[in-house]
């Protein structure tokens, strides 16, 4: 059995006021103290797990800002998980970068350390916008990271972006789209910005400070974005994840397909052999359970069948191939069509829905609407 | 003891709510021995759990207690408990009529209540003795002279035997059995003369039948006699008689004068009627008791079950809620929108609440409510007569020569600055003034007739809340009367949703159809397609509001971190959705069907 190893870096130098995921304020002692619990932890998960259970096919580091950290750190975060697991020929390990944090030699050290994938917080090329997103960086800093990039030997890049940003117009979108193109990397991601409860940015919007950019608008900005960058050689294979053909990320298709994975450091989250579970929130209650060679382990879950089968069904139905039907029968034995006919047959008649070639898939109806669809399946 | 009717008081509790009657009650109990401390949930009388919780009375209970009196001899005391709000008030008027007097319990701190007032009356035509008695005499902020004063000023009553009691802390009790003694008659009624005994309530018990409560004015009961039931003269073997401990405890005779209960394997409520005369089938007295009015629903409204599958079960539950509930009227009816149902009447909303209430707790149920209403008349221009309680049901408008509605004489008590908050509501609501007078220096009590229909939308919750709840309402029917009435459709997607029609007055009805689409426009979910909301009156449509169709409803990043939380949001957005009715296309979530109430609040 494959498996995917996330790794969580909960630093910032500054906390976006939109971003809802854990990170701290950067400080010498506390990234020291993290790095060795997350040595420790990967160590832990190594001499506990079962051979099969070890084989690794992506690594994916994640935040916060994972660029924060000392270049130094990936090569002994990753020669550690070299050594308590097995890496595959051609693993994907990627890290998120943000523009600002980067320079030429920091991004030659990520390459040298085997980081093979570079995902850039771009998320716009209007600095308007970047400064109601609360970025440190500008529009140029953006595109001169890309370029340093390159310039470090990264052929495989992921650019993040927003839409739906308040204040920004149908125009600034597209414009943002064909700078994004004219940057050539492999793989785009769109997302459409989430007001998440409790940010300041969500807390602006609910005081009025700040008006929500119109439902309209954005469902065009993601046909927009469909069409432009489909007519510009990217597949749409994910909701929000566009790639050049045969370069999709990796480490996500785990999340999607719902295979295994192992998340490390504080937050992080791990399903495996059917068992759910997250890491204490706080660095410091991660990094005090470690310390006694316990893990910093919170909410555990063992998934019963059916939830297992209606989550391969949501995250799958998320692809743009959709769910393999095949798939799910070898996985379960049984065939989704049985198991949720009802359901099925009811969103294909609303054109949510359809199925062909052994897959169901969401219609280009359904794509904005899909949690309709995924509500029936849990 | 041995029975001695000289030896007897009968008497009934009257009080407001909140104003203690039943801490009193139990103080009785406890004083009396019948009870010790020990054994005394809080409040025996109070038998339901929901009464409990909300510190109320709804079903009558009755309880023997034994007193050995100054003079040494042993009285024996019933006491029948009365409900305290207004929707029951006629229960009230059933224990009356078993008593001779009567506690008159009014809070030292709050005075006389309007509901107070009224049962006071009710006693007073029942030619009860009454006991004042002030409660609360050892709370800071009572004022016993100022309510002796207004009982006697507003009430007429003489205050010299007047108790100052506290029942929380024991003061006063055992004057006030003292005062029952002594100032409560003992029954009349010869012993001799053939059984007359007057039903004032019953229970169903699974095993037994029909138990009914009586109180024998003339003659007695034994177990073994066959008796007859005036009204229904269905004749029935007496297999228990006893009295109230205040469990049932068999005694096997009954004698002029007591107060207890009978049994005789009577299967169906409708053989033992609440008010009928028992006599003796072997030598029937001549002339039944005088009996009370049936009570007749006031408010009705719609009960459904959610899921349709559960109609069965409703009916199950109505069937066993109305074996203890004379009062509690239904029958079977359906809905297009919301399949099959009942129309069930109640005496008030408060009833309807409990009723409601108890289907939902003790069976279960998911019910979706329809708004209450009143009986309406109407007359057709064929010259019939209809009683209408469906507002659904009105013919139509071409087919009308004119609607009555019920109104009742509302009696509004209230301190004397919020006489011009209480005049502005009443006003609002349609009706007449036609009293004001003083009680005391600081309070009023104003008198209008309304239209029932106005009371029972939220009158009363904003009277409250107008008067920082120092107002109280009492209210009695007062006849039909014409009134400009229209029926206002609702249509969801173009079709008129019968459940949610309802009857307004034609000055009203462009507001309230404004008001009522804007609700449910806020309440209606947004599904894939437009659902246009009108409000209309015969085929004019009066207010329109559309609710948006969704076109986006997706999460752009679902990573692995994200994977339970979305499940949850998602099994959350299906829970609400279980909840909603389906109809035609559309899922109409529960509260819209009562969406109509509390459109005045702002």
């Amino acid at each position: 059995m494959s498996i995917g190893i996330y790794i969580h870096v909960p630093f910032c130098i500054k906390k976006c006021p939109y971003c809802d995921f854990i990170s701290y304020p950067l400080s010498g002692p506390t990234v020291k103290s993290y790095l060795e619990s997350l040595v420790r932890e990967i160590n832990l998960y190594g001499s506990a797990l079962a051979d099969e259970d070890k084989i690794i096919t992506s690594i994916f580091f994640g935040g916060g800002t994972p660029t924060t950290l000392p270049a130094a750190s990936f090569k002994t975060v990753l020669n550690e998980v070299r050594s308590s697991f097995f890496l595959t020929e051609g693993c994907e390990v990627t890290v998120e970068a943000n523009p600002g944090t980067v320079d030429g030699p920091g991004l030659a050290e990520l390459r040298q350390a085997g980081v093979n994938r570079l995902s850039i917080g771009v998320q716009s090329f209007n600095d308007r916008l970047l400064g109601m997103l609360g970025r440190i960086h500008s529009a140029e800093q953006a595109a001169r990271s890309v370029q340093l990039a390159r310039k470090a030997g990264f052929d495989n890049l992921n650019l993040d972006f927003i839409f739906g940003i308040p204040g920004q117009t149908n125009h600034d979108w597209r414009e943002t789209l064909h700078k994004a193109v004219e940057m050539a990397p492999e793989h785009i991601a769109a997302y459409g910005l989430q007001l998440e409860k409790g940010t300041p940015l969500a807390q602006a919007v609910e005081r009025g400070e700040i008006c929500t950019c119109p439902e309209e608008t954005e469902i065009i900005m993601y046909r927009d974005a469909v069409a432009f960058l489909n007519g510009h050689g990217y597949s749409h294979y994910e909701i929000s994840n566009f790639a050049r053909p045969g370069i999709q990320c990796a480490h996500n298709l785990v999340y999607w397909l719902n295979q295994p994975y192992l998340g490390f450091g504080p937050a992080a989250h791990s399903f495996i052999r059917g068992v759910r579970f997250s890491n204490d929130i706080s660095l410091a209650g991660y990094s005090d359970k470690l310390s006694r060679e316990e893990y910093p382990v919170e909410n555990k879950i063992r998934l019963s069948e059916a939830d297992e089968m209606s989550e391969t069904m949501f995250l799958g139905l998320r692809l743009s191939g959709g769910v393999d039907l095949n798939r799910f029968y070898r996985r379960f034995g049984r065939w989704a069509e049985d198991i949720y006919s009802y359901e099925i047959a009811g969103l294909c008649n609303k054109g949510l829905l359809e199925m062909s070639g052994g897959y169901l898939r969401l219609t280009t109806k359904g794509l904005p609407l899909a949690n309709v669809v995924f509500r029936e399946f849990v | 003891m041995e029975w001695e009717k000289d030896r007897i008081r009968n008497f009934c509790i009257i009080a407001h709510i909140d104003h203690g009657k039943s801490t009193l009650a139990d103080r009785l109990l406890e004083y009396t021995g019948a009870l010790s401390s020990r054994e005394m949930a809080e409040q025996v009388l109070d038998k339901m759990d929901l009464e409990r919780e909300r510190g109320i009375t709804i079903k009558m209970q009755a309880v023997r207690l034994h007193y050995r009196a100054k003079d040494g001899l042993e009285y024996q005391l019933n006491l029948i408990d009365t409900p305290g709000h207004v929707d029951f008030s006629y229960e009230v008027s059933r224990s009356l009529a078993a008593c001779e007097g009567a506690l008159l319990i009014v809070d030292a701190a709050q005075g006389i209540e309007a509901q107070t007032l009224a049962n006071v009356y009710l006693a007073l035509e029942h030619n009860l003795e009454i006991i004042p008695v002030i409660n609360k005499i050892d709370l800071p902020s009572a004022d016993p002279d100022e309510v002796k004063k207004e009982i006697e000023d507003v009430i007429g009553l003489d205050i010299s035997d007047a108790v100052l009691a506290s029942a929380k802390s024991g003061i006063g009790i055992e004057e006030i059995l003292d005062k029952i003694v002594k100032i409560i008659p003992p029954p009349g009624g010869q012993g001799g003369a053939p059984l007359r005994a007057l039903i004032f309530d019953s229970h169903y018990d699974p095993y037994k039948g029909v138990i009914a409560y009586i109180r024998v004015m003339e003659g007695s009961v034994r177990t073994g006699m066959q008796v007859k039931m005036m009204a229904t003269g269905k004749e029935f073997e007496v297999n228990e008689v006893g009295i109230f401990k205040p469990s049932l405890t068999n005694i096997g005779v009954l004698h002029t004068g007591e107060v207890g209960f009978i049994a005789a394997s009577i299967k169906n409520v409708k053989d033992c009627q609440v008010g009928d005369t028992v006599t003796d089938a072997a030598g029937p007295a001549s002339v039944p008791l005088p009996g009370y009015r049936r009570a007749t629903p006031m408010v009705y409204c719609g009960l459904y079950t959610a899921d349709t599958v559960d109609y069965g079960d409703l009916r199950e539950a109505m069937e066993k809620l109305s074996l203890n509930d004379a009062s509690l009227v239904y029958e079977p009816e359906t809905s297009e929108a919301l399949g099959f149902g009942f129309r069930c009447g109640f005496l008030g909303l408060l009833h309807m609440e409990i009723i409601q209430e108890r289907l939902e707790r003790e069976y279960g149920l998911n019910l979706i409510t329809t708004a209450p209403n009143v009986v309406y008349r109407v007359a057709t221009t064929t010259g019939e007569i209809l009683e209408i309680e469906n507002p659904s049901k009105i013919p139509p408008a071409v087919k009308v020569e004119y609607i009555e509605e019920p109104y009742v004489k509302a009696t509004i008590m209230a301190p004397k600055v919020y006489v011009g908050a209480v005049m502005e509501l009443c006003q609002e609501r349609r009706s007449v003034f036609s009293n004001m007078e003083y009680i005391g220096l600081h309070r009023v009590l104003l008198t209008y007739d309304m239209p029932l229909s106005e009371i029972i939308y939220d009158f009363f919750d904003q009277l409250k809340s107008r008067t920082k709840g120092y107002a109280s309402l009492d209210y009695e029917p007062d006849g039909y009367r014409q009134s400009n009435l229209v029926k206002l459709d609702i249509l969801i997607a173009g079709e008129v949703l019968d459940a949610l029609s309802i009857i307004v007055h034609k000055d009203k009805a462009y507001y309230r159809g404004r008001q009522l689409v804007e609700r449910l426009r806020s309440l209606i979910p947004r599904h894939l397609f437009e659902v246009p909301i009108q409000a209309s009156i015969g085929n004019k449509v009066i207010a329109r509001e559309t609710v948006k169709a969704v076109r986006k409803d997706v999460l752009a990043k679902c990573y692995g971190g994200d994977i339970s939380r979305k499940r949850k949001l998602l099994e959350k957005q299906k829970e609400g959705k279980k909840r909603m009715k389906q109809v035609g296309n559309v899922e109409i979530p529960q509260e819209a069907f009562m969406a109509v109430l509390g459109l005045d609040e702002k």
